[in-house]
């Protein structure tokens, strides 16, 4: 690798990352299953979907963090209950040692402004009837960290300019109709740093957008990320990405996290069946690479009833009998590598 | 060989209050008999209203106004709406985005392939129908005996799945899929994908596929095209395409996409946005966001030539 390489890579990943900010440890969010009248009646046992079941990990101060998993692993889910935009229903969510599951509203007021969130799609997160710059200045006004008019109105300004939506004073009166994907999905992370929060979590953030301009917002937030020293949770369902922009990822499975490392560790070398697979399916935009491996078979299995043992034997193609009986839990089996499965036990 | 399907200047406009939105220009392109083309492009290129052009099931306002589709030596412009009927389907039927809406949730499976045939082939058995509905749930991979189930009863590949067999189901000549995987996990997009491989391997079906996503075609197809604000702006064989673009939005196109294997980098964009179609940039459409841009991209329209004998085609006067 020659020097210009390695400078490139330093810009996107964050080697020496810090402190801790977060430490989530076993948490559980379980939604109950609505049934109808009578079998509330006539049976005792309540159905739940186990939307996050027993995760564990820590978030470090400037660390680009992926949570990668397919539609129905719980991903989403487990960064709305680390922000406790949902209760937990078990576990704990560690912020600078204090656990946020715990608190009343009134208490997590104040840590809220550490905390915020750019979710997925730009055209349903903004309000439409409001201005840009009421948008920003919101999260201001809410915290009451602003003193007067004239600072919001500077703040916003300043806020904007670093989304690069310049001139400012161009957008500050305009409705988000107004604007393109990318421009507003550059409003949303306008308005996830204006408080400068410790972190943010970004659910899917480009995967509403084109192609052409997705590199454009991923590296604006990454550029955030390293100018406030914020750390961030990136929920994506795209692995290839993930490689790229993350310093470390963690693959989900029906609630659970299956594999946890570096990036490229992962990527290059997954030692989970799941991201094995997971990875082989992945396109490549080069012809001559096609395909040889099978890719698995089956799709995800309901969360309301898991597989036993491990979640994911039923496709797993070197499934054996302890995989239906015993679930694995996440071990170190490299340096830094952490995997949940039977085969390095 | 004459081609299964060629499109000369097909110029597909919409009809709206301000004007008319040109969707697609003077594309033209052609699939041979058993050709898999891939048409890549982002959202606004013209690439799904290109799909719908050659069935003829545009929505209200959207207007051929301009050139031909010539299929199995038919022109497909000028027909009349039921000779149209017997094309589709029995010669070119289509695999919609969205797999989960595309079936009717209160009927059966079954049920909806069968109408399907029957429509067709009015003359055909109900025994015959059943035995072939079983077949083509066969080729596609689903136990026959879920022809019973309703569409809520599949998982969203199954639903992708039994749509393919819908589409099949008279037996065309061609299949055109329109982002036939997005929507779905990676994993089911694979098997989507690799089913259809199969089909054409199988059936010797041309197609014609359509995505946003350059790394489903480079695995599928043996010829892009790709489509910038509603003219085709490179054309040629998958291999040449994706290992020499030639224009300067396909290249950037292609360094856009994260690549899983190689090295990691800051990702590349292109600065800018599409351009909005009721008034297209003049000249080269793709100019105010070209890096090489010169003073005759803004006057001269560049026009689709051939750049080498292999059939390698680029719209830029780079070349």
């Amino acid at each position: 690798m020659d020097n210009a390489q390695v400078k490139e890579d330093a810009s996107v990943a964050n080697p020496v990352a810090g402190d801790e900010v977060l430490r989530v440890e076993n948490l559980k969010k379980w939604y109950p299953l609505k049934k109808g009248f009578f079998e509330t009646v006539l049976s005792r046992s309540e159905d739940f979907v186990k939307a996050v079941d027993g995760v564990s990990f820590t978030l470090k101060k400037g660390e680009v963090f992926a949570l990668v998993g397919e539609s129905g692993s719980g991903k989403t889910t487990l960064g709305k209950v680390v922000l406790r935009l949902t209760d937990a229903t078990g576990g704990a969510v560690y912020f600078h040692n204090t656990d946020i599951t715990k608190l009343k509203p009134k208490e997590m007021k104040p840590l809220r402004r550490e905390m915020q969130i750019v979710f997925q799609d730009p055209f349903e997160s903004l309000n439409p009837r409001m201005i840009i710059k009421e948008i920003v200045a919101e999260p201001l006004r809410v915290q009451h960290v602003a003193k007067g008019e004239r600072e919001i109105e500077e703040r916003v300004k300043a806020m904007l300019d670093s989304v690069e939506l310049v001139p400012p004073e161009e957008f500050l009166y305009r409705f988000p109709h107004e604007l393109s994907g990318g421009q507003r999905q550059r409003v949303a992370v306008a308005r996830a740093y204006i408080l400068k929060p410790s972190f943010v979590v970004a659910d899917e953030p480009v995967s509403m957008l084109d192609v052409s301009i997705r590199a454009e917002i991923i590296n604006l937030m990454l550029d955030l990320v390293q100018k406030t020293s914020s750390s961030i949770i990136f929920i994506t369902h795209d692995i290839a990405l993930a490689k790229h922009i993350a310093d470390r990822i963690s693959v989900m499975y029906l609630g659970k996290i299956m594999e946890s490392a570096a990036s490229e560790e992962l990527v290059d070398k997954p030692l989970h069946p799941y991201t094995q697979a997971l990875i082989s399916a992945v396109p490549v935009p080069d012809p001559d690479s096609k395909r040889t491996q099978d890719v698995i078979s089956g799709e995800i299995p309901s969360p309301v009833d898991p597989p036993t043992g491990c979640r994911f034997h039923t496709r797993c193609p070197y499934a054996h009998e302890r995989c239906v009986n015993e679930e694995p839990v996440l071990v170190e089996v490299e340096k830094n590598h952490y995997c949940a499965c039977h085969l390095y036990t | 060989m004459a081609p299964l399907l060629q499109v000369s200047g097909l110029t597909t406009h919409y009809n709206i209050m301000r004007g008319w939105v040109r969707a697609t220009d003077n594309v033209s392109f052609e699939v041979q008999t058993g050709e898999a083309l891939g048409i890549a492009g982002e959202s606004g290129s013209g690439k799904s209203t290109l799909a719908l052009s050659l069935l003829r099931i545009l929505p209200p306002g959207g207007v051929i106004r301009k050139g031909s589709i010539v299929f199995d030596g038919q022109d497909l412009v000028p027909l009349s709406e039921s000779e149209m009927r017997k094309i589709r389907w029995k010669g070119i039927s289509i695999v919609f985005q969205g797999a989960m809406n595309a079936f009717n949730p209160v009927y059966k499976i079954g049920y909806q392939i069968a109408e399907a045939i029957k429509e067709h082939e009015p003359d055909v058995s109900d025994s015959e129908v059943k035995e072939r509905i079983a077949k083509l749930l066969e080729t596609v991979g689903i136990e026959p005996s879920r022809s019973n189930n309703y569409p809520h009863e599949f998982s969203g590949g199954m639903r992708q799945r039994a749509l393919i067999a819908m589409a099949l189901a008279a037996s065309p000549k061609m299949l055109i899929g329109d982002e036939p995987g997005t929507a779905l996990d990676v994993i089911v997009q694979a098997q989507t994908l690799k089913l259809l491989r199969d089909l054409r391997d199988k059936l010797g079906l041309s197609m014609i596929l359509i995505s946003h996503d350059l790394s489903i075609i480079a695995e599928t197809c043996d010829k892009v095209a790709i489509m910038y604000a509603g003219k085709i702006v490179e054309f040629g064989d998958a291999r040449s395409v994706f290992k020499n673009p030639l224009h300067p939005y396909t290249q950037g196109l292609i360094k856009a996409f994260p690549s899983i294997k190689g090295e990691r980098v800051r990702l590349s964009s292109i600065p800018g946005q599409p351009p909005d179609l009721l008034d297209p940039p003049p000249a080269c459409r793709f100019n105010p966001r070209c890096p090489y841009v010169m003073d005759v991209c803004k006057v001269k329209e560049p026009l689709l030539q051939e750049h080498d004998e292999k059939g390698h085609n680029v719209a830029c006067h780079l070349y």
